[in-house]
């Protein structure tokens, strides 16, 4: 195992990085490029440059399969219960006005539960995605 | 040129996305760019590899003539060449996309939505049902391929422990 020691050390120096990264990407949706998309699909790129390196068993300790594989109907759910939460407060579906005061706070509101909701369920797919690959090949 | 290394042709995929994404950039479409750099060139080429794992690395001799293949290839990248000289000069503001919904959009995205970014307002709040698909697709595309490998190791185990028995 010494010789990969470049490896693991470098790569547990960059992981912390490449998840702030990912929720800076989110985060700062609204105003820079970037959005739910691109920070689930950085996400699951870390767990999977983590379990390149570590092993798929050590990966499936930071990020559970059953946790990950339920992420990615979760994520649907949210985007679409967004758009149910405007229709129970009688508007229409996907319109987030209603969700404060001022519609435009609750746009606000709206635009960042639907980018959590495409985290969700991107990071979870991709990352579940991953593992049923790895998990086939031994 | 030709190759028949399929591990070349992924590295080769990944390059041309990371190309892509900086075509992308100089079109000003960064949101674009950065999807196509962190999906085309980082999950899709580990998610070939992984595929790769699980099949042959090289690919098949095909027993069939390589003319019809090269036609078909040659007269529709002639018909898309042909068809960009009736697109508008590239660049203008006389072009039928930015005459429709965008300057609205432009206009009020700041005020209705107070999100200075209008790819995202657009994204999830005036195209929200766009957005909502996109995302049903991927949890379609995720849930068919996880039934796919992991409902046929089950079969499998269940194959073997009845095989055993």
């Amino acid at each position: 195992m010494s010789l990969d020691l470049i490896l693991r050390i470098g790569t547990k120096l960059i992981l912390p990085f490449i998840l702030l990264f990912a929720l800076y990407v989110q985060f700062h949706g609204e105003y820079g490029p970037g959005g739910g998309f691109q920070a689930g699909v950085i996400t699951a790129g870390m767990v999977i440059l983590f379990a390149i390196t570590f092993g798929l068993r050590a990966a499936k300790r930071i990020a559970p399969q059953a946790l990950v594989e339920r992420m990615v109907p979760l994520g649907v759910l949210i985007f679409a219960g967004t758009g149910v939460l405007g229709l129970l407060l009688g508007h229409n579906y996907l319109d987030y006005g209603p969700l404060a005061h001022d519609p435009a706070h609750g746009r606000v509101l709206g635009i960042f539960l639907v980018e959590a909701g495409v985290l969700v369920t991107v990071s979870g797919t991709m990352t579940a995605l991953f593992y049923a690959f790895a998990e086939r090949g031994r | 040129m030709r190759q028949r290394s399929l591990f070349g042709v992924v590295i080769l995929s990944g390059v041309y996305s990371f190309l892509m994404a900086s075509v992308l950039i100089v079109l000003d479409a960064v949101d674009v760019a950065m999807t196509e750099a962190s999906v085309g060139a980082g999950v899709s080429t580990v998610l070939l590899l992984a595929t790769l794992h699980l099949t042959k690395t090289t690919e098949a001799t095909s027993f069939r003539g390589t003319m019809i293949p090269l036609f078909v290839a040659v007269v529709t990248g002639a018909a898309l060449i042909w068809s960009t000289f009736d697109l508008p000069p590239f660049g203008t503001a006389e072009a039928p996309i930015h005459k429709h919904v965008a300057p609205y959009y432009l206009e009020n995205s700041l005020r209705e939505t107070t999100v200075p970014n209008v790819v995202t307002s657009v994204l999830a709040d005036y195209r929200g049902y766009d957005t909502l698909g996109e995302t049903t697709v991927i949890f379609t595309a995720g849930i068919g391929v996880m039934l796919l490998l992991r409902g046929a190791r089950r079969r499998d185990r269940a194959a073997d422990v009845e095989g055993s028995s």
